[in-house]
C-alpha cells in the first residue's frame, strides 16, 4: 500500500532528474570531464572552484540537483534491469537502485559540507 | 496480492538487439547509469577541491588517464543522447497549452533547448570567469 503512495512522488523526482541531468550534465561533464583533464581549456585555480562551492546557494543547488539525478538513474536503471535484462528479482533490485540513490544523497551532503 | 497465473511467453535478454528502436530505447535507458556516474565524478572533484592543492591536482591527472577519459567519453556520448531524446519525448510526457490551445511540440522541444544554451552559457561562465 505504501508503494502505490510514494509512486507518483518518484516519478516527479524522477522528471525533474532528468531534465537537470539534460540541461546542466553536458555542460559540466564537457568541462571537468574532458576539456580539463585533457587540456583543451585551462582548469580554474583551485581557490576558485573553492569560492564558489562555498557559497551556500551552491550547496543547497548541488544538493538538491545531485540528489534528483540519483532518484532519476535509480528509477531508470531499475526498469533497464526488469524490461531490458527480464530479471526477475523485483523488491531486491527496487532496494538496491533507491537504496543506492539515498546513499549516493548522503554521501553528497557530508562531501558538500566539508567544503565549509 | 493474487497470483498472477497467465502464461507470458518467454522473452529473450537480446530481444533489443532485434530492431533499430529497440536499441535506441535500451541505449537511452541506459544513459541513466552515466548520469549517476557522472554525479559520482562530479564529487570526487568536489572531495578533492576540499581537500587541497594537491588533491586536486591528482584528481586532474588521474581524469586524464587513458581509463578514466575512455569513459568519460562513452558517458558524455550517453549524457548527450539523455538530452537530446529527454527534449523530444517532452511534448508527449507533458502537453503544454496556452490560452486553452495546444503548444505545438516542435516549440516545446526548441524552447528547450534555449534553455540548455542558457544553463550552458551560466555554468561556462561561473566555471571560467
Amino acid at each position: 500500500m505504501t508503494k502505490r503512495r510514494i509512486e507518483p512522488l518518484v516519478w516527479m523526482t524522477f522528471s525533474a532528474g532528468g531534465v537537470t541531468a539534460a540541461m546542466f550534465m553536458p555542460v559540466l561533464a564537457f568541462l571537468f570531464a574532458l576539456a580539463f583533464p585533457l587540456g583543451w581549456i585551462t582548469p580554474p585555480s583551485r581557490d576558485h572552484l573553492l569560492d564558489i562551492l562555498q557559497n551556500p546557494v551552491t550547496f543547497l543547488v548541488l544538493l538538491g540537483m545531485f540528489t534528483v539525478m540519483l532518484v532519476h538513474a535509480a528509477h531508470r536503471f531499475r526498469y533497464t534491469l526488469y524490461d531490458g535484462l527480464q530479471l526477475k528479482w523485483r523488491w531486491q533490485i527496487a532496494m538496491l537502485c533507491y537504496g543506492g540513490a539515498m546513499l549516493g544523497a548522503g554521501a553528497a551532503f557530508i562531501i558538500l559540507g566539508q567544503v565549509f | 496480492m493474487s497470483q498472477d497465473l497467465t502464461y507470458r511467453r518467454p522473452i529473450s535478454t537480446w530481444w533489443w538487439l532485434r530492431k533499430r528502436t529497440y536499441f535506441v530505447f535500451v541505449m537511452r535507458e541506459l544513459s541513466s547509469l552515466f548520469v549517476a556516474w557522472f554525479v559520482f565524478f562530479l564529487l570526487l572533484l568536489i572531495r578533492a577541491v576540499s581537500r587541497g592543492e594537491a588533491a586536486y591536482e591528482d584528481f586532474l591527472d588521474w581524469a586524464s588517464s587513458p581509463l578514466a577519459v575512455v569513459v568519460n567519453v562513452v558517458a558524455f556520448v550517453f549524457i548527450v543522447v539523455h538530452t537530446v531524446t529527454w527534449f523530444a519525448v517532452t511534448p508527449q510526457a507533458m502537453a503544454l497549452q496556452v490560452r486553452g490551445r495546444p503548444v505545438p511540440a516542435p516549440l516545446v522541444i526548441g524552447a528547450q533547448y534555449v534553455g540548455l544554451a542558457v544553463v550552458t552559457a551560466f555554468v561556462w561562465w561561473l566555471v571560467l570567469r
